[in-house]
């Protein structure tokens, strides 16, 4: 009889209330004599079938209530269901970025254990590694059960489909034991690849194999030519393998030996490590700490202050990318907290609007539990539909973020709404729509029925008024807060956007052909190729002017080396400047000025004295009081005589400081040396639009060489904009998430207003009767909206402060307290505030004391 | 917009518990056991009625207005938890209407010639 006394614990409540000992006493009756294990038998199949059913019927009963309710305030019911959606919508999508960027495992094996290490130091902050110390640090250090290293370059492919450019990493046979990824087909590179005369070999990625080789299921073993060597294909990784970053599609073998180490100073190695078994990163730090310092002790020169950092492999993320993530997840909270308070306000309201209908209901029998089950179904099933289209508009929304996604993740797809995020969003719809929803409706429920009959509805306003008042100036708060940042970072886009590149972008149409090794290994053979390019494009009608350069600003943001001047100590960085190659007429195709002297010239040969012209930052900076045209200073191992000064381009980017630029002649460089400077980017300013010369410079390079494959065909504008555009994106959703919380809050702000003044209508009638007049009585209701618009106004500087003081990796040019920005929020919020008390004044100012008086 | 009181043609067909305790109840009013016992000796013990399909079905009986709770004690010897039903006079239409609507079945079977089989 326990048993099935705990058994009717399955039914619902007010069921068991009710037929308990009716139950208990026909079950005993039924069972008599019966034996245990048959009265057992008995209890459950006869509790278990009827409490579901008796569940599933009150569900049934209640959401049938439900709907009615819904179809009586259909305007109560679509409101809340769209706020719902908005902040289910909006936080599912910044969740599912969230998750994408810091949250999910990298895809390798145990990922949290590796690491990425760096030469670190004062002035460069963190630097890629020299061989040699790469060397010394994997075989002195402890803390690592694995180092491995890799070089990123971009070769061209030829032997599949059509010839093609691609960002390979050669990479060290230990590299792929420490990502712990298997090859999908074939094998992986090994240590016997990199020894002296292996034959080349490649790994291709999934996406290479699938694009270029058609899936070919017999690609092991296949040739290939790789910047015009011959290589075998020995392997294809899985998809989601894409290191160092997505744009990675094929690895070779990193041979590193005798002269490579000679150099402490030439650091190019990305190098990553997997911490050894009980080896924490703190205890990584100290160990190769200690093992620079020896470094540092025995090579003072070229090792000065350079010491190690070890960062984990996920948090390679610079601060700026994550900024952008965090704002985003930061606006979205901003949404959530305006949408769980105008739930609350619209659930609040309603509940005390039905105060009376509940009382008279429980007057006549309705249990209390089952009034709240009904308010719960309702509110459940009101933030099932608002959860559904905030899913469904988190599923429109996330392809646009992909825009956010730091390039250096490596990590192959983009985000997308997965079990992950429907999990999260149902949370948000139970957050939203259960406990704002039926918290207040609870609350309310708590008023006795009686009480609530005995008085006039009109006194049950008082508390709710004041929890109301508080919400509506939450939402206020919320929204200046996605105001002000907002407009922070429009003025930073602003001022990102006006920064001065140092060169013209419009009408300039650039692409790359990189020119394959060993074939123009030969200076003269190269200038050939761009000399019979670039006459036949200059000879095209409409173009101006037409260059090559080693790398485009923007795209190409490395490539720092030091100079030096005889004679002259330079202290450490002081010398240094970007490196480039360019041909005549890069320049002027630019728009990058010549202030002084002139343009490199075809006739600067390897014969004559080597040229170069150089930045007006580096003019000033090593011979900052003298006229440096005709100096001369020691630049890629050679002396060189500056024969022209231009102005200074921000090739870093438009947000990152950049190093003075010097550029050297196209042909004054020996055979074979600087193989990764040949200049590979042309840029072509043309009168009439770029795209229409395209096919025509097709022709022109095909006839100059026809197996140069043609990449990274885009505009010079295209580059610029890709320097906001992550920016721009974040701040169109930005945008987007104000103009709705500044809505919700506006609604909410009518909402309470049109509440009051229909609660204090008698009020107001007897203050008409007794002669105020009705500029007054809507004066009040103003007065109570700015009011409350001042403290949420006030509260939400205060935040957005905080907040903007957290993203100012974001901020440019503008500090998080700019008074223009706040101002003009504040400004804004009144305006909505003023707009959201119009109705309610006029209404309130309507008031007939007669019926007002007459009423209830 | 309907009222909450159903119509007798919405409850129609009656399910067979339903059916059942009304036919239990059109003696006179009976607690809970009783009705279980009586539906069996209805049907020669074929149907068995459990105390949660019973009591399931009694507690929609009652929200739905077939049948009504007397609320007068029977007897001194009478279980003190007992609590009787009786059925109200729409659920005397609700039961009249399902046999209305049954005998038509049978009827519309007989016209096509379809009979039990050990009949």
């Amino acid at each position: 009889m326990r048993f099935y006394r705990l058994l009717l614990r399955l039914y619902p409540a007010s069921f068991r209330r009710e037929y308990q000992h009716e139950l208990e006493a026909s079950f005993a009756q039924r069972t008599q004599g019966a034996s245990p294990v048959s009265r057992i038998a008995t209890a459950v199949t006869d509790v278990v079938p009827n409490a579901l059913a008796a569940h599933a019927e009150i569900l049934r009963r209640d959401l049938g209530y439900a709907l009615r309710a819904m179809r009586r305030a259909p305007g109560f019911a679509v409101t809340v269901a769209l706020v719902v959606a908005l902040g289910v919508g909006a936080n599912a999508a910044a969740f599912s970025l969230a998750d994408f960027v810091f949250l999910r495992p990298l895809p390798f094996k145990d990922p949290g254990r590796l690491v990425q290490l760096w030469e670190t130091s004062q002035d460069f902050g963190q630097n890629q590694l020299s061989p040699a110390n790469y060397r010394d640090w994997k075989t002195m250090s402890k803390s690592f059960a694995g180092v491995g290293a890799y070089w990123r370059r971009a070769q061209n492919l030829v032997g599949s489909a059509e010839p093609r450019r691609l960002e390979t990493a050669a990479v060290e046979a230990d590299l792929f034991d420490v990502l712990g990824v298997p090859p999908l087909v074939g094998r992986r590179i090994l240590a016997s690849d990199t020894s002296a005369g292996a034959t080349p070999v490649v790994v291709i990625s999934y996406a290479l194999w699938q694009g270029a080789f058609g899936a070919d299921p017999g690609v092991v073993g296949k040739a290939v030519q790789l910047d015009g060597i011959p290589h075998v294909v020995v392997g294809v990784m899985p998809p989601t393998f894409s290191y160092p970053s997505r744009d990675f599609e094929a690895w070779t073998p990193l041979a590193l030996r005798g002269t490579s180490f000679e150099d402490r100073t030439d650091t190019f190695l990305d190098v990553i490590g997997r911490l050894g078994a009980g080896v924490t990163l703190d205890q990584a730090r100290r160990d190769l700490n200690a093992t620079a310092t020896r470094l540092r002790a025995e090579y003072p020169k070229e090792l000065e202050d350079v010491s190690a950092g070890v960062v984990p492999l996920h948090e390679q993320v610079s601060g700026r990318a994550r900024a952008l993530v965090w704002g985003l997840c930061g606006a979205a909270l901003c949404i959530l907290l305006l949408a769980c308070a105008n739930v609350a306000s619209l659930f609040l309201a309603r509940a005390t609007s039905r105060v009376r209908e509940l009382a008279v209901r429980t007057a006549l029998g309705a249990g209390r539990e089952q009034l709240m089950r009904q308010i719960a179904t309702e509110s459940i099933a009101l933030s099932v539909l608002g959860g559904a289209a905030g899913v469904a508009l988190a599923w429109w929304t996330v392809p646009l973020l992909t825009q956010l996604v730091p390039q250096s993740l490596p990590v192959a797809s983009a985000p997308t709404v997965d079990a992950r995020v429907l999990a999260f969003a149902l949370v948000l719809m139970v957050v939203t729509g259960l406990v704002f929803g039926v918290g207040p409706a609870i609350g309310a429920g708590r008023t006795s029925a009686l009480d609530a009959l005995r008085s006039g509805v009109r006194t049950g306003g008082g508390r709710t008024r004041r929890v109301r008042s508080m919400l509506v100036v939450v939402e206020i708060s919320a929204s200046v807060v996605l105001l002000i940042l907002s407009g922070l970072l429009i003025r930073s886009v602003w001022n990102i956007q006006s920064l001065n590149p140092g060169f013209v972008a419009d009408n300039v149409m650039t692409l790359r052909t990189a020119l394959p090794r060993p074939r123009y290994d030969v200076v003269a053979v190269r200038a050939r190729y761009y000399e019979s390019v670039l006459d036949g494009i200059r000879a095209l009608p409409g173009v101006q002017s037409a260059g090559f350069v080693t790398g485009l600003p923007m795209a190409m943001r490395g490539g720092i080396w030091g100079a030096r001047i005889p004679g002259v100590t330079l202290k450490r960085g002081e010398g240094a400047a970007s490196a480039r190659f360019v041909t005549p007429g890069y320049f002027s195709a630019m728009g990058i000025a010549l202030m002084r002297g002139r343009d490199i010239a075809s006739t600067d040969l390897q014969s004559n004295g080597y040229v170069v012209v150089v930045s007006e930052s580096f003019a000033k900076r090593l011979w900052p009081n003298e006229d440096a045209l005709g100096k001369r200073f020691i630049f890629a191992d050679s002396l060189r005589t500056i024969v022209g000064i231009v102005g200074d381009v921000r090739f870093r980017g438009l947000e990152q400081p950049s190093e003075p630029q010097v550029y050297m002649a196209y042909k004054q460089v020996p055979d074979s040396n600087y193989i990764s400077y040949y200049p590979k980017d042309l840029a072509v300013r043309s009168s009439v639009p770029g795209v229409t010369l395209l096919p025509a410079i097709r022709r022109i390079i095909r006839a100059a060489d026809p197996d140069q494959p043609i990449s990274h065909v885009r505009s010079l504008t295209q580059i610029l904009d890709g320097e906001t555009a992550s920016r721009v994106t974040q701040l169109r959703l930005l945008e987007v998430l104000a103009a709705i919380g500044l809505l919700i809050a506006g609604i909410g702000i009518h909402g309470l207003l049109a509440f009051t003044v229909s609660r204090r209508a008698q009020e107001m009638g007897v203050r008409r009767a007794l002669g105020a007049q009705s500029g007054g009585i809507a004066g009040l209701v103003v007065g109570e909206g700015m009011r409350l618009a001042a403290v949420g106004v006030t509260i939400g500087v205060l935040f957005a402060y905080l907040a903007a003081r957290g993203m100012s990796a974001l901020l440019l040019g503008v500090s998080p307290n700019d008074p223009a920005t706040i101002i003009a929020a504040a400004a804004l919020c009144f305006a909505v505030a003023v707009v959201g008390c119009l109705r309610p004044a006029l209404s309130a100012a309507r008031v007939d004391p007669m019926n007002a008086l007459r009423s209830d | 917009m309907t009222t909450d009181a159903p119509a007798v043609d919405d409850l129609l067909p009656l399910p067979a518990a339903t059916f059942h305790i009304l036919l239990a109840l059109m003696d006179g009013e009976r607690h809970g056991y009783a009705i279980i016992e009586d539906v069996e000796a209805r049907t020669d013990g074929e149907l068995r009625m459990s105390a949660g399909t019973l009591y399931r079905s009694i507690a929609r009986m009652v929200e739905q207005g077939l049948i009504a709770e007397v609320f007068k004690r029977r007897s001194r010897e009478d279980d003190e938890r007992r609590r009787y039903y009786r059925v109200t006079s729409f659920g005397t239409a609700t039961a009249r209407a399902e046999v209305r609507r049954l005998s038509q079945l049978v009827r519309l079977a007989r016209e096509c010639g379809l009979r039990p089989e050990n009949a």
